[in-house]
């Protein structure tokens, strides 16, 4: 009855149960313990690493005001695979957009063009610096949005309308940067311009994370651990800047409709204690939720507001800069203190005339300073290029000339802690030579000699002219960071630099600065009991010409140096002289007089028209 | 043989008892592993019945009791009832189908008061205690086509209910009493048919646009010619047992596929793929002329079979790609688990990888798993339970657990081939086919092996009906087997 030719079978049928068990082990075998990426994805998939980010470094003036802080704001971020069910109205309603707007987030979130960094499993931004009563909403109904989640940012608030272009602006981390640096996430933040840059790494703070145990639907199921492995965030560091903000306050506020810059600075130390650029902003404007609009507009603003012309703006300094050629020449001996030139109206040789205006001629050296003698310098710059003691000539002496310029900080970038710093234009023999071929002679560059011509400066430049005369040769480079909370500031901001020049030529120049306030061209700068020392410049250009004033105070033991440049403002006594006047009674005596309350506010409202040209 | 029921306690096979409550008792811990979630700290909630856990251990009583009253009901009681049975559970069947609400888009389960049943669970008993008492007769036989269709016509019924209920992966189950009707003498032609069809359409198509690495070879079409001859090949050894021509063609189709591999490998590329069909065509010529040098009347359906496979396999190619409109042929993919569907099953899949490699050797210990814990992997205590195993008990418990299912599996066919007559045998058969065809497409989907067609492991996976069903199975044939005649039986 039993047919035993099929008892074969049954071997077969348990040898393909076994090769399935035989099959299956290994396969466990190749998941479980040769191949570690399953193991590496669980992590990623069950612990949810949350990031903590630190409150950014505060700011302070050089008086221990508060100017830069932090506030707290929210965003709303989602993960698409993890919203299931949202009822898309409710969530509209508790963070108070429309329907459209919602579609239109979504929209932009998920175009891969617009938003590369699109992945259904990764934290997408839905909507940034929520305000407070949605926020408070949002929170409430939360429950309601799986997958849905609030990040907490902090956004930047400032205590002074002023010092916008100083302080600079945070953004979100460009994916260069990401990829480069791998501190930054998608979604950092990070200082764009400004302080906020340069300072990036002290003001950050040190992210945190808090492992936390999630489920698949996104639920957060507690602290991993009781938060055994969560590193708290370090708060940024605090900076004190070297600025004062009433002084830097009232620089805005003379600069009102004008374009143009102020530096000023404390010789002693290269602090910066106030630096203008105009027109200047309201930094306020660049926080909050209407930032981006307020942003576009500032950059398509065709004055540049967004620029700071103090240290990216390069202008012919004008006689300001003749100080710098006194002391050249009376330190290569071509001329002493008691060295006269003529002026004939101006400076003639053979056929070639550069105009000066009426004063006593011949004048010796400090007169020349004081009332601005175009000559005198002109004939300065032809005795040096013309003199015997340079075996090479013409080119020899212009790159003598050059390395002059440079070791008084002209000519390259001073180094600032600022982003974005020009580095104007001194010019050498090459360059002329190519220009000019080889036969280009003294009066060929004579406009050098004055300020014009190839020379263009920043007006931090001009400042720092002021501070190096001030302290009689030595500058420090200047900064605007005196302090970082338990650092010390770099070692290039506290070790002086000196020229080229020794200090018994400075005191000659010293001195023809203060002939000039005294007795010259800065008459309106005459503070008694103040010593003023300083340097008017009317410097050439296409449009009407710019007005600049370079100065120091008190004369012996300066505090303050300070360079003033309105564009297009005429002659440097017309707004350089009395600007840069106020400043300095204000930063000296602590408190403006009141007749100069008045001056201050009548330079605050004049204008100048600068047409609707590109600046 | 009146005293039987006296001491039936001394007669059932206590082996399979044992393994039963291991099978059992790990997989209520493996429940408990996947549902506790941080929240509880009393293990005693456990027990509770209002938790998935306590009313798995409720149904686990349930069934122990229904089992000891099985095992009081003689074996001819089976025999006598089998068609009754049958009727009344196809009736209970297509009834679902019409009252049944829409679970997750079944419609298998059925609720009585707060209990929900699925009678397909069910079904499985009785049909295979029907086939088991059809095959019984005396003028049964396999061979004879009228017979065989009606076997056939009995297994389909239900998976036709089934499908109907819109289970189509509990239907599947049903394939799996055809290894009992192979044992019984059906011709393995149409298991080997059946499977090369199923392994030459899988392969095709998840290998279809995958290219060797070297080679402008797609790897698909290329695996099924070297399937095609190593399945034909294997005929004539097993099914012929012709070991001359076996031996040739192993010798030349083995050399020359490796030869030109190698070569086209690391010497000159050139279209391997030419070759496979040339060696195809020698296979078949080669098969003709032996027919009449050796008179191996056989290899004609070899040569049929080899024919008929390239046949089926470009056809079906054809149809998926040209016939077929893409979202159906997506579905198709996604159904045989050949798509990445991350947002649906695959999704599981994947997270059920992630869970099991993430437990390496030892596992994280119980109750200790993070993925399942955090409901990363759905269905984690009914489909995808293996996953919580893997996760928290690691290789070695997940091997171990593995291995204990087999041996029962093993042990069943065991029992099942010493039975004194077909009755039991077939009805052994069937059981022990079911529990593998459980144990292999469930733990091959949560291992991303096989398809993911949503069956559960039983004993392990969570549900009252299924462990209830799965019981039934096992303490009827303990009762079968404890009747059987051991004056006849040959163990």
């Amino acid at each position: 009855m039993k047919d035993h030719s099929l008892d074969s079978r049954r071997y077969i049928l348990a040898g393909v149960v076994i090769l399935v068990l035989v099959t299956y082990v290994v396969r466990l075998f190749n998941i479980q313990l040769r191949n570690d990426d399953y193991k590496a994805l669980a992590e990623s998939n069950a612990y949810y690493t949350k990031t903590v980010y630190p409150a950014r470094g505060h700011m302070y003036d050089r008086n221990n005001r508060l100017l830069v802080y932090n506030q707290p704001s929210y965003d709303i971020t989602f993960i698409p695979r993890e919203t299931k069910n949202v009822d898309t109205l409710e969530l509209c309603k508790a963070i108070g957009i429309t329907r459209e707007e919602y579609d239109e987030r979504m929209k932009r979130i998920k175009d891969r063009r617009l938003n590369p960094g699109y992945s259904t499993y990764t934290e997408q931004e839905f909507i940034t610096q929520l305000p407070g009563e949605e926020f408070a909403r949002f929170q409430e109904n939360m429950f309601r949005f799986p997958g849905f989640y609030l990040r907490k940012r902090s956004i930047r608030q400032y205590n002074y309308n002023a010092a916008g272009v100083l302080f600079g602006d945070i953004g979100e981390v460009s994916r260069s940067k990401i990829e480069k640096d791998p501190y930054y996430g998608r979604g950092d933040y990070i200082g764009t311009q400004g302080l906020e840059a340069s300072y990036e790494e002290e003001l950050r703070g040190e992210k945190g994370t808090e492992v936390l145990l999630r489920d698949a639907h996104g639920r957060i199921q507690g602290s991993h651990s009781n938060g055994a492995f969560d590193r708290p965030a370090v708060r940024g560091k605090d900076l004190t800047l070297s600025l004062d903000i009433e002084l830097q306050e009232l620089g805005e506020r003379l600069m009102e409709n004008k374009i143009g810059s102020i530096v000023a600075i404390e010789p002693a130390t290269g602090e910066i204690l106030c630096m203008v650029s105009a027109p200047s902003y309201d930094p306020s404007l660049l926080t909050g939720r209407q930032r981006g609009k307020n942003h576009k507009e500032l950059s398509k603003d065709k004055r540049k507001p967004l620029m700071n012309r103090a240290i990216m703006g390069t202008y012919p300094p004008g006689s300001t800069f003749k100080t710098s050629q006194a002391l050249t020449f009376l330190e290569e001996g071509i001329i002493t203190p008691e060295t006269s030139f003529p002026c004939t109206g101006g400076f003639v040789f053979n056929r070639f005339k550069l105009g000066c205006h009426a004063h006593s001629s011949p004048t010796p050296l400090k007169p020349a300073i004081a009332t601005s003698c175009n000559a005198y310098f002109c004939w300065g710059l032809h005795r040096m290029f013309g003199s015997s003691k340079y075996p090479g000539g013409t080119k020899e002496a212009m790159n003598k000339w050059r390395d002059y310029m440079v070791s008084m900080g002209f000519g390259y970038r001073l180094g600032i802690d600022l982003p974005g710093e020009a580095r104007g234009m001194i010019p050498n023999a090459e360059y002329y030579t190519k220009h000019y071929g080889n036969y280009w002679r003294a009066v060929t560059v004579i406009s050098i000699s004055i300020g014009q011509g190839e020379v263009t400066l920043t007006p931090l430049q001009i400042a720092n002219l002021g501070a190096t005369i001030a302290n009689r040769g030595t500058y420090i480079t200047p900064h605007l960071v005196k302090g970082v909370e338990g650092e010390e500031i770099d070692s290039v901001y506290r070790t002086p630099k000196s020229t080229m020049v020794s200090r018994k030529s400075y005191e000659e120049v010293v001195e023809g600065m203060r002939l000039a306030v005294t007795d010259g061209t800065c008459r309106a700068a005459n503070i008694p009991g103040l010593d003023v020392c300083g340097k008017t410049g009317t410097a050439e250009n296409k449009g009407k010409d710019h007005s600049v004033f370079m100065g120091f105070a008190p004369m012996h033991e300066p505090k303050i140096a300070i360079a003033v440049y309105v564009e297009n403002g005429g002659f440097g006594a017309e707004f350089g002289v009395p600007i840069g006047a106020l400043l300095m009674e204000k930063y000296l005596n602590g408190e403006l007089s009141e007749e100069s309350k008045e001056k201050a506010e009548k330079i605050r409202n004049r204008t100048i028209n600068y047409g609707a040209t590109e600046r | 043989m009146e005293q039987r029921n006296g001491n039936i306690l001394g007669k059932i096979d206590w082996w399979t008892v044992l393994l039963f409550a291991c099978l059992a008792i790990m997989g209520w811990l493996a429940i408990c592993g996947s549902i506790y979630s941080y929240v509880e700290t009393d293990y005693l909630e456990f027990l509770n019945p209002s938790e998935r856990t306590g009313k798995q251990a409720m149904w686990m009583g349930v069934s122990v009791i229904a089992g000891a009253v099985l095992l009081c009901i003689k074996k001819h009681t089976y025999l006598n009832l089998s068609w009754i049975i049958y009727i009344a559970t196809m009736l209970l069947g297509i009834v679902t189908i019409f009252i049944a609400k829409d679970t997750k888009g079944s419609f298998s389960w059925i609720a009585i008061g707060s209990f929900k049943i699925q009678p397909a669970e069910f079904m499985k008993f009785a049909t295979a205690l029907t086939l088991a008492a059809f095959m019984n007769r005396r003028s049964f036989n396999i061979n004879n086509n009228i017979d065989l269709a009606k076997c056939i016509g009995i297994i389909l019924l239900p998976m036709i209910i089934i499908i109907c209920q819109k289970e189509t992966g509990s239907a599947l189950v049903y394939l799996a009493l055809f290894l009992a009707l192979y044992r019984e003498g059906m011709t393995g032609l149409f298991l080997l048919m059946g499977v090369s069809a199923v392994v030459y359409f899988v392969v095709g198509i998840k290998f279809g646009n995958e290219f060797f690495e070297a080679l402008p070879v797609a790897i698909g079409p290329y695996a099924v010619t070297v399937l095609i001859q190593a399945f034909s090949i294997a005929m004539v050894k097993f099914w012929c047992k012709h070991n001359r021509t076996f031996l040739i063609m192993l010798t030349v189709n083995l050399a020359v596929t490796l030869a030109t591999y190698w070569t086209a490998i690391y010497l000159i590329e050139f279209n391997i793929m030419t070759v496979q069909y040339l060696l195809l065509a020698f296979d078949i010529i080669y098969l003709i002329i032996r027919i009449r040098l050796g008179n191996e009347s056989k290899n004609l359906w070899i040569a049929l079979y080899i024919i008929g496979s390239l046949v089926f396999y470009h056809s079906s190619n054809y149809v998926m790609h040209e016939v077929l409109k893409p979202h159906q042929r997506v579905r198709i993919e996604v159904l045989l688990g050949l798509k990445e569907d991350l947002a649906g099953a695959g999704y599981n899949v994947h997270q059920s990888m992630i869970a099991i490699g993430s437990g390496g050797l030892t596992g994280k210990g119980f109750l200790n798993g993070t993925q399942t814990k955090l409901d990363y992997v759905p269905e984690q205590d009914t489909d995808f339970i293996f996953c919580t195993i893997g996760e928290e008990q690691g290789f070695m418990g997940a091997t171990f657990v593995m291995t204990v299912f087999i041996i029962f599996i093993l042990r069943l066919m065991a029992l099942a081939e010493r039975q004194d007559d077909r009755f039991g045998r077939v009805f052994g058969y069937s059981l022990a086919s079911i529990f593998f065809f459980h144990f292999a497409i469930n733990i091959g989907m949560v291992l991303g092996i096989t398809p993911v067609i949503g069956i559960p492991l039983p004993f392990f996976s969570y549900g009252g009906s299924s462990f209830l069903g799965f019981s039934i199975l096992l303490f009827t044939f303990l009762r079968i087997d404890a009747d059987r005649d051991r004056s006849k039986s040959r163990a």
